[in-house]
Parts: C-alpha cells; structure tokens; sequence
C-alpha cells in the first residue's frame, strides 16, 4: 500500500432521483494538511464522503490518489487504499472487547481460529505510537462515547489506513474531549496523515484544520485558508446569507413563578441517585438555562418535570399545582411544552409523516378531531400553514418524518410545542447538531416566545448558547444546582469553574 | 395511467415468475415421486380457477384467511407478534357456535351478529391475555400466544367432546366429537346452489374497510399506529403504551375469533374436531403478504385461498401424499414472498423494470 500524498476529488457529480445531491464538486487535501469540509445539513458533505468510502458511485467525476485515477467500488477498496473513515454513528458491537471489535474487519490466515492475543498486541502498539489510550481488553458497552471513537479511529488505523475521515466527530462530544480531540489531530497530521475533518461548528473547523471547504446545495461555493477566514465569515458562506444569531434582550420585570422545583430526588435507569435535593424556580417570560456537563442530571430533570421519571422525594409545582408522579397526559394538558433530548425517535414517530407529527400532542382535540374520527381537511391545512410559517423543508406533509434532516425534525418539534401555547417549555438541548441557519430559527423562536411570557427551561451544554438566551443560568453539578448567575454576570470562564464543580468562596 | 398499469403489469409479471420458479423446483419433487409435473400442474392452477367449484373453494378459504390476516395485521402494526391467531380462532369458533345454539330460536338478523360478537369476545378475550401479560409482566407475546394455543386448543377439544357434544351421537353411541348442528338462523346463505361459497366474505371485506378506516382515520388508530411504530415517542405524546398493547391484541385475537365463528356458520355448521385447517398460521403469511395492511390483506387471502384449493385439487387428482402437496405449497408460498423484495425495494425494482420493458421480453409490449 502506497502512503497517500494527496488524494484529489475531481468534478463530482451524484444524482438521486429528484435530486442532485453533489454537482461538480472539487476538493484537494494533501497529507499533512487537515481540510474541514463544513455544510448545512442536506449540503452533500455526507454524500461525498460515501463517494469517496465506496458506498456510492459517482455519475461524474474521478477520484484520484497521488495523482492517478482509482476506482473505489467499497469500502474494502477504500481501506485497502489507506483511506478510513469514522462515522458519526459508531459501527462498533457493544457487547464485544475493542480487541474483538477491531478484529471483526480482519481476514485471517486461519479461517477457524482467530490470534486475539496479536490483535491486543498491535492495538496496544499503535495506541502507544499514536496517543489514543484504550484496555484492548475492555468492553465497548463499558467505554465512554469518547472512548468508543478512539477504538474507531484506532480500528481504522490497525487497517493501514494514512488518511482519516472524521464525519462530525464532535456531534456527541463533551467540551473536554472536543479539545483533546482537536489537539490529538494536529498532533497526527505531523506524521504525514491527511484529514477531512466534517462538521458545522464554526469553532472547531477554525481551530482544527488548514483550510475549509464549503459546501452549499451540493456545490462548491466558498475554499479558503483557514487563517484567512473568521468564523462570520464561514458561516455566511455555509448558509448564503448574513447569519446572525439573536441574543436575548434585558428586562427586569418578570411574571409570577410558574415552574417551582423544591428539593426533588430521583434516580438514573441505572437506580443512582441523579437528582439529590434540586431545587429551582422559573418566572413567566423568563428563560432560565441549566448548565453542566452532560450526564449530571439534566436529562432526569427534564425527565420528572414532565412526567417520565418517578420522583422519589420532593415537590414541583407547576400552576401552584404539585403536579409530582402526574400522568403525562395529564401534565402536558396543563400547558407544559417538551422538546425532548431524544427528537426523532421521543420527539417524533420516525415512520409517522410530517402531518400526524405535528398533531402528535393534538389529535384528539376539536377541530383535529370529532367523536374520535380525524378530520383530515383541517389537519391538512393547518399542517401546511405550520410547515410554511415555522419553515420546515419537506417535499410534502405526507413525507415520513425520518427522511427529514436533524434541523427540520427540531422545527417540526418546535412549531408543535409552540404553537400549543404553552404556559412554560422545557427544551433539552434544543440545537445539538443542528446547523447554523436553524439555530438562527430555533433561537428566535425561543426569545419570541419568552417575549410572549412562556417561561422556559433551556437545557444545554453549549455555553455561547446559554449566553445568548439565557436571563438567568443555573449550573447543575451531580444532580444539585450549585449556583444560579444573573446572565450579566456569568462569564465563560465562571461557568466552566461551576460546571467543573468549583464553587468559588 | 400509464404509469398505473405498468406498475400493475411489473408487480404480476414479478409474481408469476416466482411462481414459476417454484413450479420448476417442485417438479423436481414430483418427478421423483414418480408424477408427471405437467398434469399435476394443470389440476393445481388451470382447475381451480376454470372451473366454479374451485373459484367457490378459494373463497371459502380466503373468508377466515382475511380475518385472521386483519386481525394480524393490527397486532403487528403495533409490535404484537401474535402467534396465537390458531387458538384464538378455536375458541371463537367454540364460543360462536355455543352462542348460536343457545339462542336457536332467535330471527336471523340478530342471531348472525351475535354469534360473531360471541366469536369476537372469546377471541378477544384470548389475545387480551397475552396482551396482558405483556403489558403487566413483561412475557414475551410470542411465547405466550404458543402456549395459549396449546391451552385454548385443549379447551376446545374438551367442550366438543364434553358439555358441547351433539346428543345425538352420545344417543347412537358413535360419540364423534362435534356439536349439535347449527340453527338454521344462524346460517350464513349459500351463494351459489350446490356450492360452499358463503355471504360470509361480505362480512370479511367489510371488517377490512372498517379496520382501514379505524387505524388510518380515527384517533384510537393514530394512537396504535403511534404506540407500534415509536413507544417512546407515542408515551411522549401521552398515550399510555401499555393500554394500547392490549387493546391491540384483543382487536387482533377477536377477529381471529370471528373467522372461527364465521368458519362454523359459513361452512361447517357444526363445531368440529379439524375446523381450522391452520387458518391461524396461514394467516400470519397472508397479513405480511399484504403489507400488514387491511385492504391488501383482501387479495392476499384470496390468492392464498387459489393456492390452498388448488393444492388439494392436485392431491385428488393425481393421487400423491399430501406431504408432496404441502411441500410444493410451501415452495410457492417462500418463493412468491421473497420475490416481494424485487417489489419493495426500488434499486431491484429499477433493474426488474429495464428487463422486463426495455428489453420487450414481454408479449403485451
């Protein structure tokens, strides 16, 4: 296998039926050299890199290593070229030992006996040699998210691979291991690696790579050397248009409190304690965000406030109503919204289409419905006007909601709850992989209606966010808030000391 | 239109030829045991649909295929896999007939329906079970709706030779295990004289459009299709899910329920030892076969029917073991199945289509 020196992707072009999803495109990345390939979703970047994995072939347009023409008709070609890939989602057995996984891909001389012991030793030699610490010997079930793409990019690496498709490697990680992770590829790329690095957060293509690449509706429309760009700048070109996000206005008159969470314990699916004593108070017309590393309650809190989880000790009361261990029917009739961590498959019925989505909380209420039979007139058009008016991009309203991208799921989402009217929402990290053109939306939709006095949760671990909305943080560490900041005076650099549990005087 | 037909035209071409490619396989099986495939052929598929009897015949048997397959269809469309669909259907047919024989003397308007709600309940009652189970307790639906079978199966063999049996035979001493007959209010008509084919089927056909319009247009439907196609997110929008699981199964086993009611009125008009035929597993086929979907269960069951007639025309007409019969129905059943995936899937789709008309291979381009 030859080391790749410079793999090039000449005048692409991928059709599917009805739509054009690459057109002409042209990229170039040379070893040593990190290229963020940065899109909304639905951009093409995905569909690209299939092209060059083998998954897809191109209409048009040649691939080209070291400057002469292949063919990858696989992904077995990809690899056998030295190319890897890390998809977002991981393609690792859960049950079975990093060592078992990495072997799952290796053909053996002995068809009947597979030498783990070597396989242990290698992965223990290239984790050495490349810095990605991982216990051959653990189970993949019992690894941290982060963990789990170490053993993808080692998998990949024990495959000979010299040039690494990263596809939004960031999507599930926390703060701390994003930063090792960008660290870890300007370490790599010295020994002559080439990256694609996918992803559209601004932040960390301006920090990772070399030079970006846009794409927008499956064209090449913006190439640049990343120290020449900003992160402004970046994101006009992904979203051709001046983004701005909004930020929230001050105001110091709020309604009554219409949320009050006094002293509530509940625990984890694992039967931990997650929640130990929180307690926390939201106003009309007021967005309080929770901030914290993720995995310190925040998805139990969201969980008791609207019905899902037991609550073992405690009180909340919403309406002056302790509405404790109350169905969830019954909770999200008095006027508590949901937009749930979970969008396509708690959020909506992924097979369910666009329509029966956006009345999944409403169908049993006239004018939806009269004596249990739909009335599928109104609910075409007052469908139609919601997809127009929260400006869901779907083919139709009968299109199954899974075909949707991630951005149009949370408007889907979004348009439900708010349209509802709700007297308070939660919303669990609102933006989590969502492009910029729709945090845009789903941030002025959220500051629309805390002008219209909804009070609202805002759970996030995005900083910048909380900064933007928020009129007051709480900061949720081990399952207590450990302090709660006027927005004015909560910094980064505070925040982060509190979400590390650092309680300053 | 165009469109319409050509679709239509691919969709039978498809099928015909897994047909075929069934027969060919199968007559290797007869050609071993010493039949000509030609003529045992012509007495599967030429007599049956040439001839009254056997059109009448395929009826009769698509009646309590189509229920069933409803029924199916209901308990998978909300994640049930309702094996239990046999004993269900004995007991219906049990709980039918004892129905109709009580109320001997009632006018046929009210008798029919009430045998059939007889049917539906004890059917129901039979699925709620293990609906319940698994709501409640968490037994997998598959292993109780087996064992179910096992008891609702000993059960009815009990009431037809104990508390059920016709006096007559315990009068002559012959002791056959089967009930008195039924009623003669009770009866579904005969459709054509001297034939078996019964105005059940209108029944069938018009609990189809009913289940249609209760899953895709009412507010319990949206809840059942919600609760079977995500739970989480069907718990999200308040459904209780649990409730949902059961209600489903008592849907799914009444109908089941219904076809064996409709089974003792319709044709036997007795409860018999070997009234099901294996209805409730045929069943479980013809609701896959129809896309788990109401009105494609209709045909679906009516070509199930064909081939289960046309089987037996076969076995009379040129004398094999029925083990050689069952396996060629078998061979047909997976072949003709797994040709659905050319149907479905639209890269095969694509590829079948440029073969069957660019390439002109067929008669009626």
């Amino acid at each position: 296998m030859n080391k790749i020196l410079s793999l090039e992707m000449v005048n692409i072009t991928k059709r599917f039926p009805g739509v054009i999803a690459n057109q002409d495109v042209n990229i170039k990345v040379n070893a040593g050299e990190v290229m963020a390939l940065l899109g909304e979703n639905g951009a093409g970047k995905t569909t690209l890199m299939n092209i060059l994995y083998g998954l897809y072939n191109p209409n048009e347009g040649d691939i080209l290593i070291n400057g002469k023409k292949v063919k990858i008709r696989s992904p077995q070609n990809a690899l056998d070229l030295g190319i890897g890939m890390v998809h977002q989602h991981f393609m690792l057995v859960p049950s079975l030992t990093v060592t078992e996984n990495v072997a799952l891909g290796i053909n053996f001389k002995n068809k009947f006996k597979m030498d783990l012991k070597v396989v242990a030793d290698k992965i223990k030699k290239l984790g050495e040699k490349n810095n990605l610490n991982v216990d051959p010997n653990a189970y993949i079930s019992q690894l941290s998210v982060g963990e789990q793409q170490r053993v993808e990019i080692i998998k990949a690496l024990y495959h000979g691979a010299n040039f690494l498709v990263l596809d939004e490697p960031t999507a599930a990680l926390t703060p701390q291991e994003t930063d090792q992770l960008i660290k870890w590829i300007r370490e790599i790329i010295k020994d002559d690696m080439g990256v694609i690095f996918i992803s559209h957060k601004l932040k960390e293509v301006t920090e990772v790579s070399d030079k970006v690449e846009v794409l927008r509706d499956g064209k090449n429309v913006f190439s640049v050397q990343t120290n020449k760009t900003n992160v402004d700048e970046l994101a006009r070109e992904m979203a051709g248009r001046d983004i701005e996000l909004p930020t929230v206005d001050k105001k110091n008159e709020f309604g009554d409190v219409v949320l009050k969470v006094e002293d509530v314990w509940a625990k984890s699916d694992k039967g931990t304690d997650a929640l130990k004593g929180i307690s926390l108070a939201l106003k009309k017309g007021e967005i309080l965000g929770i901030a914290g590393v993720s995995g310190n309650g925040q998805k139990e809190l969201a969980e008791v406030i609207t019905g899902f989880r037991k609550v073992n000790k405690g009180k909340i009361n919403f309406k002056d109503e302790n509405i404790v261990n109350k169905s969830i029917q019954y909770i999200i009739d008095q006027g508590l919204g949901f937009i749930p961590e979970d969008r396509l498959h708690m959020g909506t019925v992924p097979g369910f289409k666009v329509k029966e989505n956006l009345i999944l909380k409403d169908y049993l209420k006239y004018p939806f419905c009269k004596n249990f039979i739909l009335k599928p007139k109104y609910i075409e058009s007052y469908c139609k006007t919601t997809v127009d008016e929260y400006d869901i991009k779907c083919p139709n309203i009968n299109t199954p909601t899974h075909a949707l991208s991630g951005g149009n799921i949370q408007k889907l989402i979004l348009s439900r709850e708010l349209k509802r009217n709700p007297v308070a929402l939660v919303a669990s990290y609102p933006i989590r992989g969502v492009d910029i053109g729709a945090i845009e939306y789903i941030h002025e939709k959220l500051l629309e209606a805390r002008n219209n006095d909804v009070g609202i949760l805002l759970i996030t671990e995005e900083l910048e966010e909380l900064l933007n909305l928020s009129d007051r943080i709480a900061v949720i560490y081990e399952g207590k808030i450990l302090d709660i900041l006027e927005a004015d005076k909560a910094t980064k650099s505070k925040l982060g000391l509190l979400m590390a549990g650092v309680k300053e005087g | 239109m165009n469109k319409v037909i050509n679709k239509v035209l691919f969709n039978v071409t498809i099928l015909l030829f897994a047909f075929l490619v069934a027969l060919i396989l199968g007559s290797v099986i007869l050609l071993i045991a010493g039949v000509n495939p030609l003529f045992a052929y012509k007495a599967m598929i030429i007599n049956p649909i040439f001839s009254v009897y056997g059109l009448s015949e395929a009826v009769v048997r698509a009646i309590p295929l189509m229920l069933v397959g409803i029924g199916i269809s209901i308990a998978f469309r909300s994640k049930m896999i309702n094996i239990g669909a046999e004993g269900q259907l004995q007991l219906g047919a049990v709980a039918g007939g004892a129905m109709a024989l009580a109320f001997a003397g009632a006018p046929k308007i009210i008798l029919i329906p009430l045998t059939l709600l007889a049917g539906f309940m004890a059917g129901g009652l039979w699925g709620g079970i293990a609906g319940w189970l698994k709501a409640k307790l968490s037994v997998n639906e598959v292993l109780s709706t087996v064992m179910l079978n096992y008891i609702a199966f000993q059960i009815y063999l009990y009431l037809i030779r104990g508390p059920l049996i016709d006096p007559a035979e315990l009068a002559y001493g012959t002791g056959v295990p089967q009930t008195q007959r039924m009623p003669d209010s009770a009866l579904f008509d005969r459709l054509i004289l001297g034939q078996r084919i019964h105005s059940g089927i209108f029944v069938a056909i018009l609990i189809a459009i009913l289940v249609y319009y209760l899953l895709w247009k009412t507010s319990f439907g949206f809840r059942l299709r919600a609760v079977g196609e995500e739970p989480k997110a069907a718990k999200y929008a308040g459904i209780k899910v649990n409730k949902y699981l059961v209600l489903a199964m008592i849907l799914s086993g009444g109908l089941a329920g219904i076809a064996g009611s409709v089974e003792v009125i319709g044709v036997h008009h007795r409860v018999l030892e070997g009234l099901s035929a294996n209805y409730g597993f045929t069943g479980i086929v013809v609701a896959l076969f129809g896309s788990l979907h109401p009105i494609g269960v209709i045909p679906a069951s009516f070509f199930f029917g064909l081939l289960l007639i046309g089987a037996e025309m076969m076995q009379r007409a040129v004398d094999i073991p029925s083990a050689i019969v069952i396996s060629i129905q078998g061979l047909v059943i997976l072949s003709v199945v797994s040709s659905n995936i050319i149907l479905r899937n639209p890269a095969y789709r694509k590829k079948f289509e440029k073969l069957i008309f660019n390439k002109k291979l067929l008669f009626w381009r």
